[in-house]
């Protein structure tokens, strides 16, 4: 009985030191000079302009790695072809190599002299030190999470479902909107939901490919970053908490879409 | 009319499924397709529907060559082993779907959908999901959502497997009446050679990718063309150096014509049917099967010398 008191007094001193008296300091700090204050720092030109980029960035992102997720994960449960294996490891290259690495690697690739990047230049289009490459970037940090949320329920639904609707007269198409996607929905919504908090929350790959131009290509995690190094110690608390927000918003939807998830058995 | 497919051809990365497989299915008829697992039945069954398709030969459903067709063309109904419920609808949404498929008109397929579950006697289930049936519901919704299309033919893969006894009992009864209403041409596969025997007009038995035997239960069972068939469909024992039915072996307490003494080994009382085992002089294991009544005028005990010989009717066959 004590032995399992103190190992839950550890566990809860462990999580508190760790992560709630931080977190619970930036929000004190951010409110310390009153409301008044909170809400200016987010209300300066340079904070909303921030905070349109990380939506727009993210509502870009999200919805091309739910795509390409998807398109993936049915490719590798329900086909059969050479680099199948090669593919299905290197999804999981994002989650393996530092975002700093694939922040260079984009800079490599799609620079002003990079091998893609010079075409692009060519046609007009910069993708470094702007908002494409910030997209970019998002989307290669956040790309695993709806593959590897949908491929094992994929797997285990099988494909006779599929195989049913078509003998009923359902076309591929068909089948998968009628079929395919209500089976693996709640997986595609827990897999978009953990990329949202990926993708707002991103700062190394974001930060190579940006250039960091205030008001231009600042997202809000690097404002924060900037506000916090020009000792605006206000702005950054602010934006740090409005980003925390973000991210318990995103963790709260989580939570109330996983229960239901279990609710319905699947 | 009715199905035919002519030397179909099918291999899985070398291992062949399907070795040139020519069977033809009479239009309104019921079909067993019977064999041991593993002997390409369900392939064969799946290259009828179009869910795989065949290295070479041909599919004609009413004389139509639809080889080349793909499944969601073919007009057929066709019910999974493990029924394949889609299970995020209810059953009167997964009945209706082909007919929502097809566009019909809200107030069609509420009707059409009642019918369909009044035949399968699931009217009061409408509004469940399959979670919440039992195997056999399941399998009859599976079946009323492949008949609601209309299908011209019926298809249906091990039907009864995944059912308890007696429920595979009732489904089978009131399958055989439902075909026989409904009249549209039924392939069904099973390993049940009893299934096969009390439900098919027809039965093709394929063994190791072809068909070793296609006929009538009564065909297959009297006149099997080789000693596989005969091994399949019901009991066999060897008298003389040949094969014979258990039930075509005499058991003479005194010798007759053309009889052989023989030891009984074993008495296996069965209920109804009585199982002995003998061995002859000659050291050839026999096995007979008595009814009850016979072997109760006989009184055998183990040790016993009877007189064995085959009644003039058997069928027999070199083993």
């Amino acid at each position: 009985m004590a032995a399992r008191r103190s190992l839950r007094f550890a566990a809860l001193g462990y999580l508190g030191l760790l992560l709630a008296a931080p977190v619970g300091m930036v929000f004190y700090r951010a409110f310390e000079h009153g409301l008044g204050r909170f809400f200016h720092a987010l209300t300066t030109p340079g904070a909303e302009h921030a905070l349109y980029l990380t939506l727009l960035v993210t509502a870009i992102a999200v919805p091309a790695n739910a795509a390409f997720g998807i398109g993936t994960a049915l490719l590798l449960a329900r086909r059969r072809f050479r680099g199948q294996g090669v593919l299905d490891r290197m999804i999981d290259l994002p989650f393996a190599i530092s975002p700093i690495v694939v922040g260079l690697a984009l800079v490599l690739v799609y620079g002003q002299d990079g091998w893609l990047g010079s075409t692009f230049a060519g046609a007009g289009i910069q993708i470094i030190f702007s908002t494409p490459g910030i997209v970019l970037a998002t989307i290669f940090v956040s790309l695993p999470f709806v593959v590897r949320e949908v491929l094992p329920v994929l797997r285990e639904i099988g494909d006779e479902q599929e195989q049913a609707a078509a003998t009923l007269g359902a076309s591929r198409w068909q089948a998968f909107w009628r079929i395919t996607l209500p089976a693996i929905r709640p997986a595609v919504i827990y897999g978009v939901v953990l990329s949202t908090a990926r993708a707002l929350g991103e700062f190394g790959a974001v930060s190579v490919v940006s250039g960091r131009l205030e008001g231009e290509t600042e997202t809000l995690t690097l404002y924060v970053q900037n506000r916090f190094d020009g000792f605006d110690l206000t702005a950054a608390y602010a934006t740090a908490v409005l980003l925390a927000v973000l991210g318990i918003g995103v963790l709260v939807a989580l939570t109330v879409l996983s229960r239901r998830r279990s609710q319905h058995g699947y | 009319m009715g199905i035919e497919t002519a030397g179909i051809h099918k291999s899985f990365n070398g291992h062949v499924a399907l070795d040139d497989v020519s069977v033809v299915v009479p239009e309104g008829s019921l079909t067993a397709i019977l064999g041991p697992s593993g002997g390409g039945k369900s392939t064969l069954l799946r290259v009828i529907a179009g869910l795989e398709e065949p290295d070479e030969g041909q599919v004609l459903i009413n004389g139509r060559d639809v080889t080349r067709d793909p499944a969601q063309d073919r007009e057929i109904g066709f019910v999974f082993q493990h029924y394949a419920a889609f299970k995020h609808m209810t059953v009167r949404d997964n009945v209706g779907f082909g007919l929502r498929i097809r566009k019909r008109s809200k107030a069609e397929i509420r009707s059409r959908v009642d019918e369909l579950l009044g035949l399968v006697q699931l009217e009061t289930y409408a509004d469940r999901y399959p979670a919440q049936l039992s195997g056999g519901q399941r399998q009859r919704m599976a079946l009323a959502r492949a008949l609601a299309i209309e299908p011209r033919v019926l298809l249906l893969d091990e039907p009864f497997g995944a059912l308890d006894a007696r429920v595979r009992q009732e489904l089978r009864a009131w399958l055989k009446r439902l075909q026989a209403d409904v009249g549209v041409t039924t392939i069904f596969v099973t390993h049940d050679q009893e299934e096969a025997m009390d439900l098919a007009d027809q039965i093709v038995l394929v063994n190791d990718g072809r068909v070793e035997q296609a006929g009538t239960p009564h065909d297959l069972y009297e006149k099997p063309e080789n000693d596989f068939v005969m091994r399949f469909i019901g009991l066999v024992t060897t008298l003389d150096g040949r094969l014979v039915r258990p039930h075509d072996v005499q058991l003479l307490p005194v010798p007759g014509a053309a009889s052989d003494e023989a030891v009984v080994e074993r008495v296996s009382r069965l209920g109804f049917e009585v199982r002995v085992e003998l061995t002859r002089a000659s050291g050839e294991k026999v096995v007979a099967q008595l009814s009850r009544a016979e072997e109760r005028e006989l009184e055998l005990r183990e040790g016993d010398i009877v007189h064995v010989r085959g009644v003039d009717s058997a069928s027999v066959l070199a083993a």
